[in-house]
C-alpha cells in the first residue's frame, strides 16, 4: 500500500456503513452513531461518516467501506469505532484485523476490490448498491442516475424504447424469463387511454432478498426504470407492490419518491415533457400468492389476492380492467442501464437466449452468504465453489437448490451446467426469483421436499382444486415418509400427483409447487427409498427415524447429560454409564450437544438399533462390545 | 387446540381512532387493505367493532371485509401479547436448522406458534423469511433482529426481554 493510496490521495475521505437489513440486525445504526461520536470526539477533520444500502457481503456483516481507498472492514462493532478512527484516520494505518481474510489462504485483503466475492461478479442491477447513499437523490444523480429518462423523453418514442429493449434481449427477472421488450409492445398496442405501470416488488420466496436489497439500496433505479416504462406502455399511474414485511425497504421507497417528485423526475410534465406519471405505494399483507400478476392486481383493488385464468392477459385487461405492466424489481433496475449504454452492450453479456446478469441471493450452507450478480451462462460451481466460497466446515456438498419453493434441487453433475433460464428449466427446476440455497450432506432431500410443501401447501390461496387438495395430499404422503411411515408405493403416488398438480392448477404457484418433491425424487431417490424401505434417514435429520444412545465404552458418567436433558429421560449414577430411556427420548440432541468432547460418548444412529444395556452399569469394568442388531 | 385471547373492543372504544383513520381516505373500496393496516397498527389487531365501521366507511359487506383479513398473513383478529416473537422458517434457516429454535421457543413460552401467553407479554409466530439469510437462522422480537440463533441463545434473548420487564 503505497502512502498516497493509504491518505486517499489526500481527498476528503467518506467511511461509509453497511445499513441494509442484514448489517442493521448486527447493530450498524449503532455502529454509525459511535463513529460519529469517536471522529468528533478526536477532533478528525476531512472525514466523513455516511451510509450505504446493502453490500451484497452480508456474510462479513456489518461492513465498512472507506473510500476513495476502497478499504473493506469487516464484522465491525461500536467498540472497533474508535480504533478505526485512530489508527486509520489519524494515523494513516488502516486496522488490518478488521479486513476480510480469505478462507483459503488466510490472508488478510484491504481491499474491496481484490475480494473474489466481489472481483468475478458483474454488477449491473447492483451496480449502485453499497456505493451510494440510497437517501439522497445527488448521489443517484452522481452515478448517472436519470440520465437514461432524460434521453427517453428528449430523443425517443415510445416505440423506440420498446424496440431497444426487444434489441437488448432483456427477459423478465420475476422467474418466467418472458421478454420484457414484448410485454411492453403488448401493452403499449393494447386501446385505452388509462393504462398502469406496476412493479412487482413482492418479494415472497423465502432464502431470496435481491429485492429488497436493490429498495434498500438504490431506490430510484428502480423508480427510473418504471418511468421509463410508463412512458414506453403509456401509462400515468403506477403502483409500488412491496411485502410489508421489509419495513426499511419501503421506507426508503416512499422517500425516493418524495425526492424525485421534488426534482421532477416524477409527476406532472416530467422534464418540461408532455409526459406525467405518478407512482402509489402499496403494501402487501403477507401472501405468498401475491406475487402472481393477477394476485397481485386483485390485491391492489383491496380484494382477496387470488389469481384467476388468463387470458386476458394483463396487458388488455389487468388492473381494474385496464391495460397493466407488471415487471419485477431486477427487471426495471436494468432498463435505465441499458438505455443508457444501449442494447448492444447488454446483449454481450450472456448467453444466446439468456443475455445480461442474474442476481442470486446465495444463502444455506455456504461460506460466502450474500447477494451474487454473475452474466448468465455462468457455471453453478463457480458461483457455489469459487464466489461462495465453498461449503463450511469441510462437509461435502449435496444439492443446491434454485428459484425458491418453485423450483428444483440438482445434484453435484448440474455443478457445471451453465445457469439460464433454459438450462435450469430443462433439469427441473427454474430461474424463479433467484433465491439459491446450498445443501450439504447433513440436509436429509425428504425434509427438504416436506419443507418446501408445506410452504407452498400453506401459501395456496384455494382457488383451484389440484393446488388446494393436491398439496395437502403430496404433503401427508411426504410427512408421513419423514415420519418412518412411509409405503413402497409412496414413491409412485407422488409422481402421479406431483404431474397431476402441474398440469392442473390455475397459477404458477400450483404448476410449480410439486418441483421440489419432483426433482428430489428424480436426484435423491435412494434417499426416500431409505426412508421407505428401511426406516432410515441417510442424513440423520428426521427426528421419527432416529436413535441417541450412550457409548458405555466412552461415557465418564459426568452426569451433564442427565442434567440437560429436558424430558429426563436419562438415567446414571456416580460411576455409572448413563442410559437414554428410548421410550422417553423426544430426540431433540440436547445430550450429542453437552456430551463433552473429549468423552464423546454420545452417538445418533439411523436405521438401527444399538446393543447397549438397558440399566447403568459400572463404568469401564469391562467394555461391552456395540453390536448393531438390526 | 389453539388459545386465543378475547376481542373485547366495544364500538365506543374504536369510534375516535377510526374517525382519525377515514379522514386520510376517499371511501373507495380499493382503500380497504391500507385501511385495515392502519387500524391494526392502532389497536395490534383488527377489532370485530373496527371492521363493522369500515364496512359502513366503504360501502363492502362485512362479509368481504372478513374474508380480505382472513385473507392475508398480517392481519389478526384476537389481540397480540406486548411482545411478537417471530422465528423465521426461510429455507436457509430451515437448513441451519431454525426447526429446533422454534421447538425451543415454544417450549420455553409454552405456547405453540399462533398462540399467546396466558399474561397476554408474548405472542410467538412464524414468518417465512425476514431477508436477513446471511444471519440464519434468525429470529425478531418485535423490531428487534437476532442472528446465528441456537437453542442455547433462546433462553438469552428471552431473558434480556424478561429482566427488561422491570
Amino acid at each position: 500500500m503505497t502512502e498516497a493510496a493509504i491518505k486517499g490521495n489526500g481527498k476528503k475521505r467518506t467511511i461509509f456503513i453497511c445499513q441494509g437489513t442484514g448489517c442493521v440486525s448486527g447493530k450498524s445504526l449503532e455502529i454509525t452513531e459511535a463513529l460519529k461520536k469517536s471522529v468528533a470526539e478526536q477532533g478528525i477533520s476531512g472525514v466523513n461518516v455516511d451510509f450505504t444500502g446493502c453490500h451484497g457481503f452480508c456474510e462479513q456483516g456489518p461492513v465498512a467501506i472507506v473510500e476513495p481507498e476502497g478499504i473493506f472492514y469487516t464484522h465491525v462493532t461500536v467498540a472497533d469505532m474508535p480504533e478505526i478512527v485512530e489508527s486509520h484516520f489519524k494515523n494513516g494505518k488502516p486496522v488490518e484485523r478488521l479486513f476480510y481474510k480469505d478462507p483459503a489462504s488466510g490472508q488478510a485483503i484491504p481491499y474491496h476490490k481484490d475480494i473474489k466475492f466481489y472481483s468475478m461478479q458483474q454488477r449491473i442491477i447492483l451496480r449502485n448498491c453499497g456505493r451510494i447513499n440510497p437517501e439522497r437523490i445527488e448521489d443517484y444523480l452522481a452515478t448517472g442516475g436519470y440520465e437514461a429518462l432524460k434521453k427517453v423523453l428528449k430523443e425517443m418514442t415510445p416505440k423506440q424504447v420498446i424496440e431497444e429493449l426487444k434489441r437488448s434481449g432483456l427477459r423478465g427477472r420475476g422467474g418466467a424469463g418472458f421478454s420484457t421488450g414484448q410485454k411492453w409492445e403488448f401493452c403499449h398496442n393494447a386501446p385505452g387511454d388509462q393504462k398502469y405501470m406496476i412493479c412487482n416488488a413482492d418479494e415472497g420466496d423465502p432464502g431470496a432478498f435481491m429485492d429488497r436489497s436493490t429498495m434498500e439500496g438504490d431506490p430510484l433505479t428502480v423508480i427510473e426504470g418504471m418511468t421509463i416504462a410508463a412512458y414506453a406502455i403509456g401509462a400515468s399511474e403506477g403502483y409500488i407492490y412491496i411485502r410489508a414485511e421489509y419495513p426499511l425497504a419501503v421506507k426508503r421507497v416512499r422517500l425516493a419518491l418524495k425526492l424525485a417528485e421534488e426534482k421532477g423526475f416524477l409527476g406532472n410534465k416530467i422534464l418540461g415533457s408532455n409526459f406525467s406519471f405518478r407512482i402509489h405505494v402499496k403494501e402487501g399483507a403477507g401472501a405468498f400468492v401475491c406475487g402472481e400478476e393477477t394476485a397481485l392486481m386483485a390485491s391492489i383493488e383491496g380484494k382477496r389476492g387470488m389469481p384467476r385464468s388468463r387470458p386476458p392477459f394483463p396487458a388488455t385487461s389487468g388492473l381494474w380492467g385496464k391495460p397493466t405492466t407488471i415487471n419485477n424489481v431486477k427487471s426495471l433496475a436494468t432498463v435505465p442501464v441499458i438505455i443508457a449504454r444501449g442494447a448492444d452492450w447488454y446483449a454481450s453479456t450472456g448467453t444466446e437466449k439468456s443475455k445480461g446478469t442474474c442476481v442470486f441471493a446465495l444463502t444455506g450452507k455456504i461460506a460466502n452468504c450474500g447477494l451474487v450478480e454473475v452474466p448468465m451462462g455462468i457455471q453453478l460451481r463457480k458461483i457455489i465453489m469459487e464466489i461462495g466460497g465453498g461449503i463450511p466446515g469441510g462437509k461435502k456438498f449435496k444439492a443446491v437448490q434454485t428459484g425458491g419453493p418453485s423450483g428444483g434441487c440438482l445434484p453435484e453433475n448440474y455443478l457445471d451446467q451453465p445457469v439460464d433460464y433454459e438450462s435450469l428449466t430443462a433439469a427441473g427446476s427454474m430461474m424463479g426469483s433467484g433465491g439459491m440455497v446450498v445443501m450439504d450432506e447433513e440436509t436429509c432431500m425428504v425434509d427438504v421436499a416436506r419443507y418446501f410443501l408445506s410452504f407452498t401447501q400453506a401459501e395456496s390461496c384455494g382457488k383451484c382444486v389440484p393446488c388446494r387438495v393436491g398439496t395437502k395430499q403430496m404433503l401427508d404422503v411426504l410427512i408421513r415418509i419423514c415420519g418412518g411411515e412411509g409405503r413402497p408405493e409412496d414413491i409412485t403416488l407422488l409422481q402421479e400427483m406431483g404431474n397431476n398438480i402441474k398440469a392442473g392448477s390455475l397459477c404458477a404457484l400450483g404448476q410449480t409447487a410439486p418441483n421440489p418433491v419432483l426433482t428430489t425424487l428424480r436426484y435423491f431417490r435412494d434417499e426416500y427409498e431409505a426412508h421407505i424401505n428401511e426406516k432410515r434417514c441417510p442424513a440423520m435429520v428426521c427426528t421419527a427415524l432416529v436413535r441417541y444412545y450412550i457409548l458405555p465404552d466412552k461415557c465418564m458418567a459426568c452426569g451433564i447429560c442427565a442434567r440437560n436433558c429436558p424430558v429426563e429421560a436419562i438415567t446414571g449414577a456416580k460411576r455409572m454409564v448413563h442410559v437414554i430411556d428410548q421410550e422417553k427420548c423426544v430426540k431433540c440432541g440436547t445430550c450429542l450437544e453437552v456430551c463433552p468432547e473429549k468423552f464423546s460418548a454420545i452417538t445418533k444412529v439411523s436405521g438401527k438399533e444399538l446393543d447397549v444395556p438397558r440399566e447403568p452399569t459400572p463404568i469401564r469394568v469391562e467394555k461391552p462390545k456395540v453390536q448393531a442388531v438390526t | 387446540m389453539i388459545t386465543l385471547a378475547k376481542d373485547t373492543l366495544t364500538k365506543a372504544d374504536v369510534q375516535d381512532s377510526l374517525k382519525d383513520i377515514f379522514s386520510h381516505y376517499e371511501g373507495e373500496k380499493h382503500e380497504l387493505i391500507p385501511i385495515l393496516q392502519e387500524t391494526q397498527e392502532k389497536f395490534r389487531y383488527l377489532p370485530a367493532a373496527a371492521m363493522r365501521e369500515i364496512s359502513r366507511f366503504l360501502g363492502v359487506p362485512e362479509a368481504n371485509i372478513y374474508g380480505v383479513s382472513t385473507f392475508y398473513a398480517q392481519f389478526k383478529l384476537t389481540p397480540l401479547g406486548k411482545k411478537v416473537v417471530r422465528v423465521c422458517r426461510g429455507t436457509a434457516c430451515h437448513v441451519r436448522g431454525s426447526g429446533k429454535v422454534l421447538a425451543e421457543m415454544e417450549k420455553q413460552l409454552g405456547i405453540k406458534a399462533g398462540e399467546t401467553t396466558d399474561d397476554m407479554e408474548y405472542t410467538l409466530e412464524t414468518v417465512a423469511c425476514i431477508g436477513a439469510c446471511a444471519l440464519a437462522p434468525t429470529m425478531t422480537i418485535d423490531s428487534e433482529t437476532f442472528g446465528k440463533m441456537t437453542t442455547k441463545k433462546v433462553a438469552e434473548v428471552l431473558g434480556d426481554r424478561s429482566s427488561n420487564k422491570g
